[in-house]
């Protein structure tokens, strides 16, 4: 390695400023921002006035409401997150180990990535042809005779909200997962098998603990995206499901930015301490700077 | 990776795992074309099976004046700003992909940055960056506050491509170009970029798409006049027939055109690059 001159230390920093500036100007003010709304005072007529006062805060954590918006908001998470790791997991295992060609497991891993490039909100309303009162699903079960009336608890639901998740989420576990499966040394698995590891041993000691750093990935984008959902429990909710951002989101429909601002401040406290204890599993910054 | 040369027989695993991608498969894309089956339905049509009929009428109702808003309005606002944000995203986070192989000061809180911004949940910036530009006393616009907004969630990404990209890349190639005399932008333009295109084409399809489908943070930065994803959110909400279906499927036409051709040309390039030098590709 050459010596860092004070020239090339220059065109570092010259290569980095651009997003040093994008970063600052779009992320740090921002969070800034919410954080100095939440003082403010909030009238119906008048709306958010500067001001440096706690009540928002004090509104936010002695309301009952709270409480149950944390506890749907975490509760999905938690389903969601068990769901997407179990299907993430096997999906990441199939395409990184049984797949024997190489070209062919790009293939179909790409087949399972290319729905994240295309709208969440179209791929959500997808479902309502499926799963609503007339929809096919209950057509079908009509069809074959096993219930008489339709389902109306398919759509409109916390059952729609958690198939939603599921369905959006899921390619986020199976990226990370199957980044980290692909780089176990397939030599590991033999010698496990040569000295006598059956399927489960070799699952649980030698594939598990190398898929950790990806598991653990992909949690925190789970967990993250979940919690910060709104639209799909507005929408498959069907009204009857709230969380924390929907809620933030009916208090921006008032244009009550400084309750909104607290909610979002207590939000990103718990998310950051939920991602921070997944984090403590594994360095995630050397997992996604990998292979330096 | 998966390769292998030995060639026993397949175990009962692999056809229960087998069974199962399959059907994730289905249950990913499944819903996603009975909508777009369901779009070319007959003019009295609802919003589910069976087919009404078939014809074009949902996707000449999109385009006409009738109750359904300014889609083709949005649809020329969403494409230039994808392609701002397509081009924004490259440049930065290739120029700081490479700044970041050493450290510098100041590297770390950076790429937490970075990663914050995945993070937090959209909303919450596209508050953020909404109120601050009310207390700049700036309106907000499509291509100014939702731009930006756009920028915190395409530039993450952009970023961690460049890094799985780079650390493919070896320096010593950079270093010889300099031997060699070459200047900075000749080292850039004639080695770096042309090695990196793949990875390059990759943050553009991510920069593109992103943008291009992004619905959370535009919703309080777009201003006044919608992007594609807040009218078609307008439409989740107001209308019940299958326009709906109609719009969400020449949105997802475009997305697939775009997805089509950049992971065509990243094949076909690595398909060339192999071809010219016996190695293991270098993938995306």
């Amino acid at each position: 390695m050459q010596s860092s001159t004070p020239a090339r230390r220059g065109r570092i920093y010259l290569q980095v400023a651009p997003l040093t500036i994008a970063l600052v100007l779009f992320v740090v003010i921002p969070l800034i921002m919410i954080v100095t709304v939440s003082f403010f005072t909030f009238d119906f007529v008048i709306g958010a006035q500067p001001s440096f006062i706690f009540d928002n805060f004090v509104e936010v954590l002695t309301d009952n409401n709270t409480l149950n918006l944390y506890g749907a908001t975490l509760k999905f998470a938690a389903i969601v997150w068990a769901l997407t790791l179990f299907i993430g997991f096997w999906i990441a295992y199939f395409l990184a180990f049984h797949v024997r060609n190489l070209l062919i497991a790009i293939g179909l891993f790409l087949v399972c990535t290319v729905p994240f490039w295309t709208s969440n909100v179209i791929r959500m309303i997808s479902w309502i042809p499926l799963l609503g009162k007339e929809g096919l699903i209950n057509q079908a079960l009509m069809g074959i005779g096993i219930v008489n009336e339709p389902v109306e608890w398919l759509l409109f639901s916390e059952f729609a909200v958690i198939l939603c998740y599921v369905n959006l989420f899921t390619l986020f576990m199976i990226v990370p997962i199957f980044n980290s499966m692909a780089r176990i040394d397939r030599s590991l698995v033999e010698a496990a098998r040569d000295a006598g590891a059956g399927r489960l041993r070799i699952m649980t000691e030698v594939i598990v603990p190398l898929s950790k750093s990806g598991i653990a990935l992909g949690s925190v984008f789970v967990v993250a995206l979940t919690m910060g959902d709104f639209f799909v429990v507005k929408i498959m909710g069907g009204g009857r499901s709230a969380n924390v951002v929907s809620a933030m989101f009916d208090d921006i429909g008032i244009l009550n930015y400084p309750h909104a601002g607290a909610q979002a401040v207590v939000l990103l406290i718990v998310v950051t301490l939920i991602v921070t204890a997944i984090m403590r599993v594994v360095d995630v910054r050397k997992e996604l700077a990998q292979a330096r | 990776m998966a390769g292998r040369t030995t060639h026993k027989k397949r175990e009962w695993t692999f056809y229960v795992l087998a069974a199962f991608f399959v059907l994730f498969v289905i249950f990913l894309y499944g819903p996603m074309f009975s909508i777009y089956v369901l779009s070319f339905q007959g003019p009295n049509a609802g919003l589910t099976f069976p087919m009404q009929g078939f014809s074009l009428h949902w996707f000449a109702a999109l385009f006409g004046q009738a109750r359904t808003g300014d889609i083709g309005g949005a649809f020329g606002r969403s494409i230039p700003l994808a392609i701002i944000v397509l081009s924004l995203t490259v440049v930065i986070s290739v120029s700081a992909g490479l700044a970041f192989r050493r450290r510098f000061l100041g590297s770390s809180p950076l790429f937490y940055i970075a990663v914050a911004s995945l993070i937090v949940p959209g909303l919450v910036l596209s508050i953020g960056i909404g109120q601050g530009f009310t207390a700049l006393g700036l309106r907000t616009a499509w291509w100014s506050s939702a731009l930006g907004a756009h920028l915190s969630w395409t530039l993450p990404f952009g970023l961690l491509i460049m890094f799985a990209v780079l650390a493919r890349f070896n320096p010593a190639l950079e270093e010889a170009a300099r031997d060699q005399g070459a200047t900075n932008v000749q080292v850039l333009r004639y080695v770096v970029i042309p090695i990196l295109l793949p990875g390059i084409i990759a943050v553009a399809l991510f920069g593109f798409t992103l943008s291009y489908d992004e619905f959370p943070r535009s919703w309080v930065t777009a201003g006044t006049k919608n992007t594609l994803p807040l009218e078609i959110w307008t439409m989740v909400t107001n209308i019940t027939s299958p326009a709906l279906y109609a719009l969400a499927t020449v949105t997802t036409a475009l997305s697939f055109i775009i997805i089509g051709v950049s992971l065509g040309a990243i094949a076909m390039i690595q398909r060339r690059r192999s071809g010219q030098v016996k190695r293991k590709p270098a993938g995306g």
